[in-house]
């Protein structure tokens, strides 16, 4: 079947191309087509019955001539050859080398689909990883094996934040230290600009792991359908580096947004019902195909850690592809224009920011006793203190009782300072959860209810701040 | 013997001429597993419960006579099942860390023996019908597994064995029908998913769910046998909420569906269950959990199939007696897939993609909830409690609108509240229970008279003060007179001291009712006091300096259930501090 052309289109359109009289073709099938002038296309089976074979040009079906294109049936699904040779490679979204390098060879393929993974065969992710951001590692901590996504804006620093995160992640301790050797970083990019993909690969070098990085380019300008294999190509590969060759890896995808947008566009070639705004029902399933692809298996040493970018359009947290997302990742970390317009970086908007992995992943054995109780107070505090702000907004800080001036100068310097770094400053978790007494001893103890009475003892100062004011 | 004639993602056309809609069916050279949806003429439309990449028209098909249905027997508790009822660690064992497609192992394991006791009223000869208790077997240390006669079988039980050992092979007994028919009785037997398995008659539910949490069981109480929906945006609180109840609650037995939703919630159950201790029965937690689990990446049919496996547990466990809780997370997902299954097919949509039976499926979901006296005469429940995940957070859209007609216990998530860390993030004013009276009943008699007194009183003060809030929102708190500020305050003061409760502070996760009654009547007790000065002329502005009002939100954290006595001499010197004040009012009155 493999090495059989077929000449049987009976129509093309829209991206489709419906072969007849081709017997037992299977579903998920690759397809390569060959058009009039010998260029090689790439589809995929999506649709087979005794009669007839839809497939999807990953090209587009411009200019196909169905007296002279000729088809051949793969006869497997979309696999990618592994060895340790991608260390430090560049593929395109389907995995062909894009470097100018020989491509892999390896007995070793797989299904860039995966297969799901058992839930009883999953580790639960405890391990804190400091990213020496504040706003993460104080209140929306990062642990190994989770997904937590960034949510940002057009124009927004989302790439110069993770490119941050991937210099600066490390684990606590002494181990941290004796296991970066094992420390990986698989970085897909799809539907964004040249730039953004040169940008990663530069800070990369700079920060001397490019030979640890393999990579995944689907830029704008290339075939949209091929946008849906990338993140797939880029996390079989991940899966390998992690479950094969036990490294830790750390995955980075932007931009999911370009990816849910191709998603769309095929599923309106197809003609499936849409669900909202034009999305289709199955965006989420989908998306979980690609998320759920993160996390640790029992008795494996390797995991996958995975950060995905994604535009929110309109900065609409609301939108089918954010609103996705937050459902199935393991919290969000959320970039704010506001934020950004005043000059703070990172621009993280905490209160909509969650990780759900922090609780289990920080305090007494992961970090420091304190650090539950610090994080939840500061999200009340930081809470309370913005209410106190558009009150100020209405009848103006002069009006604010002495009480809610307190309030209202802890909001202004916990973004200045605490959520507010350096994109070169690695704060330590410990600087971090410092910098918060700091922070808190701003506010006096009795309306701190979030942290014992003991914590208050042992780091809260706010008579000496009270004395100097 | 039929085929394959056409493959479309999960759907399958089938030339198979004498299937009947509902049946299960094996498709292909990897033996998928599926069922009939539709029939036309020889051809059958099936979906398949596993992904079927690489299947070819042509491959081979057969009906396999019997539709989606569980096992139900010894083995159950403590066990991890996929959509489909395969357990999730005989599966590992079998095909590593992911799950390959085609693997066929049986739901309960077959090479376990369990020691069967014989119920002493029971013995040959007798006439006997469905439902019937005819023995039982310790499944673990605080469950026993009573031992049925299948729902639909009737007749003279000629024989049953005594007590000993036996594998789920092993007959243990016989019945012969009215029909003269003789069928083999074992430990387990099987039901279809989709039929509710009946009961003698519904019962009114009369006690409340106790699930240790503040704002569910004070303030939107859900009873034994009832239907609640917590639905809310994502990240507000759904999951936590649900495992919270599946901990903490009263129940005998508890039933986690994850249906659709992500891989570790399911790990984190299965590492902490066992570690955690039942307060009722002193027992591990996980002996009395089964969990169900069909996570976001695996076949989006096995999804919808998943909450109907569960409710068919549910009722099994309800058959023997027990009060059952099942949470299922989330019934968006399974409505998606309905949705999926519905546009594969090409029906009509109605609204967001949905087809128009969305609205009749829920409720004959939610309908398979309820107490009930069974078959045996025994007394039994089910409590359903299902996460909505509205798109958006918008509880206008289908799943949301069509459960919250259904259910009885609203428990609304609340986005504002979720990212100001208030949790549970239950919005006070958008949730509701139609089961206050029943459960005041309960309160009244087993804690105290006063509860749906103060309920109401601590509901109205939080409506108050929503009022009030506006006005500060607009011109500032010193428009308000001080009987209002104090009213502010006290409000604040339930938020904090009694409505946050944090699972995760190891103190309070769970809160017994006297505990919750107590905090209850300490935070009013100190706005009647509080108010009693403001009416004289004290100024809210001092009040709400005094020590206590930062104590009393600390409380519900420094004292577990076990040290009520503790906590209550604390509450106790609550008008002793008024009293104070007041003196000092009094006495400095006549100065100004
Ligand atoms: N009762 C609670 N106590 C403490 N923390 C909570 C509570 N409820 C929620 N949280 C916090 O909020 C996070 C999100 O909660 P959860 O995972 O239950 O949300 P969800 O509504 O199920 O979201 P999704 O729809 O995306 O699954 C948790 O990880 C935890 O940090
Ligand atoms: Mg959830």
């Amino acid at each position: 079947m493999k090495n059989i052309e077929f000449r049987t289109a009976s129509s093309a359109q829209g991206g489709l191309i419906v072969m007849s009289g081709v017997p037992g073709v299977a579903a998920g099938s690759q397809v390569q087509i060959k058009d009039h002038a010998g260029r090689l296309r790439n589809g995929l089976v999506i649709k087979v019955s005794d009669q007839a074979v839809l497939v999807e040009v990953f090209e587009g079906t411009d200019e196909l001539d169905l007296e002279r294109t000729w088809v051949r049936f793969l006869d497997e699904p979309f696999t990618l050859p592994l060895s340790r040779d991608i260390m430090g490679r560049i593929f395109n979204g389907a995995g062909h080398p894009r470097d100018g390098r020989p491509p892999i060879i390896s007995a070793d393929r797989r299904n860039v689909n995966g297969e799901p993974m058992n839930p009883a065969a999953r580790a639960y992710p405890r391990e804190f990883i400091q990213t020496g951001i504040s706003a993460i590692d104080g209140m929306n901590s990062l642990t190994r094996g989770q997904k937590l996504p960034i949510f940002s804006g057009g124009g927004l620093p989302h790439n110069r934040v993770a490119a941050q995160i991937v210099r600066q992640a490390k684990l606590l301790g002494d181990e941290a230290n004796a296991e970066s050797s094992s420390f990986v970083v698989v970085f897909a990019a799809f539907g964004v600009s040249s730039a953004d993909a040169r940008y990663f690969q530069e800070s990369f070098e700079e920060s001397g792991v490019l030979n640890r990085v393999v990579m995944f380019l689907n830029l704008a300008d290339e075939p949209v359908i091929e946008r849906l294999l990338t993140p797939r190509a880029a996390l079989t590969a991940a899966e390998y580096l992690a479950y094969d060759l036990d490294y830790h890896v750390l995955v980075v995808m932007t931009d999911m947004t370009a990816y849910a947008e191709a998603l769309r566009e095929v599923a309106v070639l197809r003609g499936d019902v849409p669900a909202r705004k034009g999305y289709p029902g199955y965006l989420y399933s989908d998306l979980a195909e690609i998320y759920e692809r993160a996390g640790r298996i029992k008795k494996r040493p390797g995991s996958i850690t995975m950060i995905p970018v994604l535009s929110m359009p309109s900065d609409d947290i609301t939108h089918p592809i954010p609103d996705l997302t937050g459902y199935i990742t393991e919290g969000q970390i959320v970039l704010g224009r506001e934020l950004f317009n005043q000059g703070v970086y990172p621009p993280v908007t905490v209160l909509p920011s969650l990780s759900r992995l922090m609780k289990d992943g920080i305090g007494k054995h992961y970090t420091r006793e304190d650090h539950p109780h610090v994080a939840s107070q500061l999200f009340a505090s930081y809470a309370k203190a913005l209410e106190v702000r558009g009150l100020a907004a209405i009848i103006g800080a002069e009006e604010l009782s002495e009480g809610d001036r307190r309030y209202l100068e802890f909001a202004n310097a916990f973004e200045r300072r605490f959520i507010g770094q350096g994109e070169d400053e690695d704060r330590s978790v410990f600087e971090t959860l410092n910098l918060a007494w700091d922070l808190l001893s701003m506010l006096p103890p009795d309306s701190l209810i979030r942290v014992s009475e003991a914590e208050l003892e042992k780091y809260h100062r706010w008579q000496a701040v009270a004395e100097t004011t | 013997m039929g085929k394959i004639i056409e493959i479309n993602g999960p759907i399958v056309r089938l030339e198979l001429p004498e299937t009947v809609i509902g049946e299960q069916v094996r498709v292909g050279e990897l033996n998928l597993v599926g069922e009939v949806i539709g029939r036309e003429g020889d051809t059958a439309l099936a979906q398949l419960y596993e992904n079927t990449e690489g299947l070819r028209p042509g491959e081979r098909a057969e009906g396999l006579g019997y539709p989606l249905s569980v096992e139900l027997g010894p083995g159950l508790l403590n066990s991890i099942f996929d959509g489909v009822q395969r357990p999730l660690n005989a599966v590992w064992k079998k095909s590593g860390d992911r799950i390959a497609r085609g693997v066929q192992v049986h739901s309960l394991p077959r090479d376990t023996a369990w020691h069967f006791v014989p119920d002493p009223g029971i013995r040959a000869g007798m006439t006997v019908s469905g439902g019937l208790v005819l023995g039982s077997v310790q499944e673990t240390a605080s469950i026993v597994h009573r031992i049925l006669v299948p729902p639909t079988l009737a007749g003279e039980l000629t024989e049953l064995a005594g007590e000993g050992d036996y594998t789920l092979d092993e007959v243990i007994g016989h019945i012969k029908g009215r029909d003269g028919a003789v069928h083999k009785l074992n430990l387990f037997h099987r039901w279809p998913v989709r039929v509710p398995r009946p009961y003698a008659r519904r019962d009114h539910a009369v006690a409340p769910l106790l699930t240790g949490q503040r704002i569910l069981d004070t303030f939107y109480p859900l009873l034994k046998g009832g239907k609640g929906a917590i639905p809310g945006p994502f990240g507000a609180g759904k999951t936590m909420l649900q495992q919270q109840i599946a901990r903490w609650c009263n129940a005998e037995i508890v039933i986690y569906v994850g249906c659709g939703e992500r891989g570790n919630e399911l790990t984190d159950v299965l590492e902490f269950m066992p570690e955690l201790i039942d307060p009722h029965t002193g027992r591990p937690l996980m002996e009395r959990t089964l969990l169900v689990a069909n996570t976001s990446n695996m076949p989006v049919v096995a999804r919808e199939a998943s909450v109907y496996v569960g409710i068919t547990l549910a009722e099994y466990f309800r058959d023997q007696g027990y009060d059952v809780v099942m949470v299922a997370d989330s019934t968006s997902r399974w409505a998606e897939a309905l949705r999926e299954v519905a546009g594969r097919l090409g029906q009509m949509p109605v609204e967001e993609g949905y087809p128009a039976y969305l609205g009749s499926r829920l409720a004959a979901f939610y309908e398979r909830a309820g107490r009930v006296e069974t078959l045996g005469g025994l007394h039994g429940s089910v409590s359903l409690i299902g996460a909505v995940s509205p798109p958006g957070g918008d509880f206008s859209e289908p799943v949301t609108s069509h459960t919250k007609e259904i259910i009885q216990t609203f428990w609304a998530l609340s986005k504002e509240l979720a990212d100001a860390r208030h949790y549970p993030a239950i919005d006070w004013l958008e949730s509701f229970s139609g089961y206050v009276p029943a459960a005041a009943k309960w309160w009244a008699q087993h804690v105290d008279p006063r509860w749906e007194e103060y309920r109401a009183r601590a509901l109205e003060l939080l409506a108050e003060s929503e009022e009030l809030q506006r006005i500060v929102n607009l011109v500032g708190v010193e428009a308000l007179s001080s009987e209002q500020r104090w009213t502010l305050e006290a409000a604040g003061l339930i938020k904090e001291g009694l409505l946050q409760q944090a699972a995760t502070d190891e103190t309070d996760s769970y809160a017994s009712p006297e505990k919750q009654f107590a905090l209850l009547a300490a935070m009013l007790r100190i706005h009647d006091e509080g108010m009693k000065l403001v009416k004289m002329g004290a100024s809210a502005r001092v009040l709400i300096q005094l020590p206590i009002m930062g104590q009393a939100r600390r409380w519900k954290s420094q004292f577990t259930s076990e040290q009520l006595e503790e906590m209550k001499a604390r509450i106790a010197e609550i008008p002793g501090v008024f009293e104070r004040v007041a003196q000092e009012y009094e006495h400095a009155a006549p100065q100004t």
